[in-house]
């Protein structure tokens, strides 16, 4: 199976790490993995912050450069809910509009063949124990668009559980926003700070090492936060730790 | 809406002292958490919840949709049952009415039943502006009138005050607007409330007007339904001469049937309660029973422009349980006060920009009040998509574009101060669609990487202020897949 690795431009650019990660977890899969070259950015920041006609364009370049694969596979819960859940939205928005149903049919290609990372392995290679091996301590925050946009459910833990060498301790309060939310850590610096302490907070009290998540961005706040606070703990992108096997293990 | 709240500052302005206010922060917690997991369990026993919040979303929907057609019925069935039905199209108007009818009883005071309605419209202050005083009698209203304070959450108005807060407001305050509270009275919830029950006995015999809003109004019968804890909605139901409803013309239903639906999902999700403690409903008068006199005030403010935005409409849907509210991490930190209205929290934010515009700063800056996770829209029981209506008004904001307001279209501009972040926007977008650009971008940037401050200059000081930025890698993926993978990269 050939698929097309939609790495996000924040990973792409700041965590190139989870990059090669994927790359090689799904090549031990037996997945020939693409990088096409031309791909850059899906536009939820735009969208989400109020600038739909800016959005446009990269949502279109988006299905330009990935239209012709089997299937996309990111290793980003929100970017993979912007592709899914807001794609659609923006073909529907546009024919509103009186626009016809242009975008929407440049769109609607790459909509159901997207896949957050943890879903493809699970629905579509259906493999939960990926051949792992991280001898950490490790508690997981499910991100809010993976949780609630995509659905991922489950899907990360059971993978995370199947891990060898791996202690996955529960995080309370797991399933509140970390505080990230793109331009909303701008612009409501002050909740957005109180909210990423809370969750750190959290996180420290279960006395993991690690606290892993499917999303860069939510990690980047999480762990700026972490380091800010001084506990010691690490953010790693579940992709990292997914990769990491006693031949070559992650840190 | 309500005087009260005009002139306030930008979201982020009003919650930084809520943030910093650890005895708020602690008091909101601790009542949004308390309640949040009763809610789960509440709605966990009911095994058709999924097809009870699509049929409360269907009902209001296909109502919304006949708005006109089932305005016209219930004025048809309520006067026809003997009361009298008032239209408003604005505050000003249906506080004009009130309290012309307030006058022409020859009262002085009047007993109310909570209600958002009349909060919106400030209708304390308009009477109080005519000589009229009104006494609020749910529990949380009088602390909140007691302490001369504003509402902060939709249930529970004084969600904001622990109970030492509520012993020195009753305290102090009681003697002034009726009978004071007992001597050495202490912070216990029973002495608290039987303080509360002798003050308020007092005025529900006294009064000859009743003022309520409803949750509910039945098109087909013309009766007017409230749910409550308490029962002091009930006093003031019953006991006045004259009672004055004031409710927003989106409270409709078609049927005594469709409350079945949300006499179920209303309860669950505000107090998690299975069934609420006081259901009243009043239809019109009756001989020898209840009022002797009706008057319905149905209130627009807003509604009907609202209701000509597509994707905006939804919000008319809410049934104004609290759920989001009580769910909302922003909530949670910024406190009710914070978002410049009645009504607080995900819905405040989606509901005070379309029922006043955003040309004000704090209804501009409402629907950034979020971080868009998505708890909201889980909760809601009309399933409305909170997230989204928020990124539809946060489009209105920057980019302005084509809304109804007092029933014309006008053109609105984007609003001030997003020139920057608009040209950012613009910036960004143009190297996104040239991957050439983008890659240049991040080569220069990892060239420098060294040069880098971990702290930003600007509006993203705010970021780096309080959380570490991550370094910049020496190579961004693409290079290292150019030279490790070089042939194949399908580019294009
Ligand atoms: S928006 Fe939904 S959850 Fe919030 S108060 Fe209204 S009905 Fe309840």
């Amino acid at each position: 199976m050939r698929v097309a690795l939609f790495l996000t431009c924040v990973n792409d650019t700041l965590y190139p790490d989870t990059g090669r990660a994927v790359v090689k977890l799904l090549t031990r899969l037996g997945v020939e993995v693409d990088f096409p070259m031309a791909q850059t950015c899906c536009g939820q920041a735009h969208y989400n912050t109020g600038y739909r006609h800016e959005a446009e364009p990269l949502a279109r370049h988006f299905s330009d450069v990935f239209g012709e694969y089997e299937a996309i596979v990111t290793p980003s819960g929100s970017c993979g809910a912007m592709v899914r859940e807001l794609y659609p939205r923006m073909g529907e928005r546009a024919r509103a509009e009186g626009r016809g149903d242009a975008l929407a049919a440049t769109l609607a290609p790459v909509v159901p063949k997207t896949y957050e990372l943890t879903e493809f392995l699970v629905d579509v290679l259906g493999v939960t124990d990926v051949g792992a091996y991280y001898p950490h301590k490790v508690t997981y925050h499910p991100t809010c668009h993976g949780l609630r946009g995509l659905g991922l459910g489950e899907r990360p833990r059971r993978l995370l559980k199947a891990v060898k060498g791996l202690e996955l301790v529960e995080l309370p309060g797991a399933e509140e926003c970390c505080g990230f939310g793109g331009t909303f850590a701008l612009k409501n610096s002050d909740v957005s700070a109180a909210m990423g302490a809370d969750k750190v907070h959290n996180a420290e009290s279960t006395g993991a090492e690690v606290l892993c998540a499917a999303d860069n961005s939510c990690l980047m706040h999480i762990g700026g936060t972490m380091a800010r606070l001084r506990t010691g703990m690490r953010p790693v992108h579940i992709a990292e730790i997914l990769a990491s096997t006693e031949e070559e293990p992650a840190a | 809406m309500s005087g009260t709240y005009l002139g306030m500052p930008a979201f982020p302005k009003a919650a930084h002292g809520a943030v910093h206010d650890s005895t708020l922060r602690g008091n909101l917690r601790h009542a949004t958490h308390t309640i949040r997991a009763k809610r789960a369990k509440a709605v966990a026993e009911v095994s058709d919840w999924a097809e009870l919040r699509e049929a409360g979303k269907r009902i209001k929907d296909h109502t919304l949709r006949h708005l006109d057609r089932y305005l016209v019925r219930l004025e048809e069935s309520v006067t026809a049952a003997g009361g009298t039905v008032h239209w408003a199209a604005d505050a000003d108007e249906a506080n004009r009415i009130v309290t012309d009818l307030v006058k022409a009883t020859g009262e002085s005071e009047v007993v109310k039943v909570k209600s958002m309605a009349t909060q919106e419209i400030g209708l304390n202050e308009a009477l109080e502006a005519e000589g009229i005083r009104a006494y609020e009698t749910d529990l949380a209203e009088l602390i909140v009138q007691l302490g001369k304070d504003r509402p902060s959450h939709i249930l529970v108005p004084a969600i904001h005050r622990n109970r030492g807060e509520i012993r020195d407001i009753f305290t102090h305050e009681m003697g002034e607007w009726g009978r004071p509270a007992p001597e050495g009275l202490t912070d216990t919830p029973a002495e608290l409330a039987e303080a509360a029950r002798l003050h308020l006995r007092e005025k529900f015999l006294r009064a000859k007007v009743g003022v309520s809003g409803a949750n509910f109004m039945v098109a087909e019968t013309g009766t007017l339904v409230v749910v409550e804890s308490e029962g002091n909605g009930r006093m003031c139901l019953t006991l006045p001469e004259t009672l004055i409803s004031v409710v927003g013309i989106e409270k409709i239903v078609p049927t005594w049937r469709d409350l079945e639906v949300f006499l179920q999902t209303l309860p669950r999700s505000s107090t998690a309660e299975r069934m609420n403690p006081y259901t009243s409903t009043w239809t019109g008068t009756t001989d020898d029973d209840g009022p002797r006199t009706f008057h319905l005030v149905l209130l627009d403010n807003g509604r009907t422009d609202t209701l000509a935005d597509e994707v905006g409409r939804q919000a008319l849907r809410c049934i104004r349980c609290s759920a989001c509210l009580n769910v909302c991490p922003v909530y949670e930190r910024a406190g009710g006060h914070a978002y410049g209205s009645v009504y607080p929290g995900p819905i405040g934010a989606i509901l005070s920009p379309q029922l006043r515009g955003v040309t004000s700063e704090i209804d501009a800056s409402l629907p950034y009040a979020s971080s868009l996770c998505g708890a909201c829209y889980e909760v809601c029981p009309v399933a409305i998509d909170i997230p989204e209506v928020l990124v539809h008004l946060r489009e209105r904001v920057v980019e302005g574009g084509e809304v109804t307001a007092q029933g014309n279209k006008v053109v609105l501009k984007p609003a001030k101060g997003h020139a920057a972040e608009r040209a950012a926007m613009r910036a960004a977008r143009w190297a996104f669609s040239r991957p050439g650009a983008l890659r240049t971008g991040q080569r220069l940037a990892s060239r420098t990487r060294r040069l880098h401050p971990r702290s930003l200059p600007g509006p993203g000081r705010a970021w780096s202020g309080t959380r570490d930025l991550p370094a910049l890698p020496a190579e961004p993926f693409r290079d290292w897949w150019q030279r490790t993978h070089g042939g194949r990269d399908g580019a294009k």
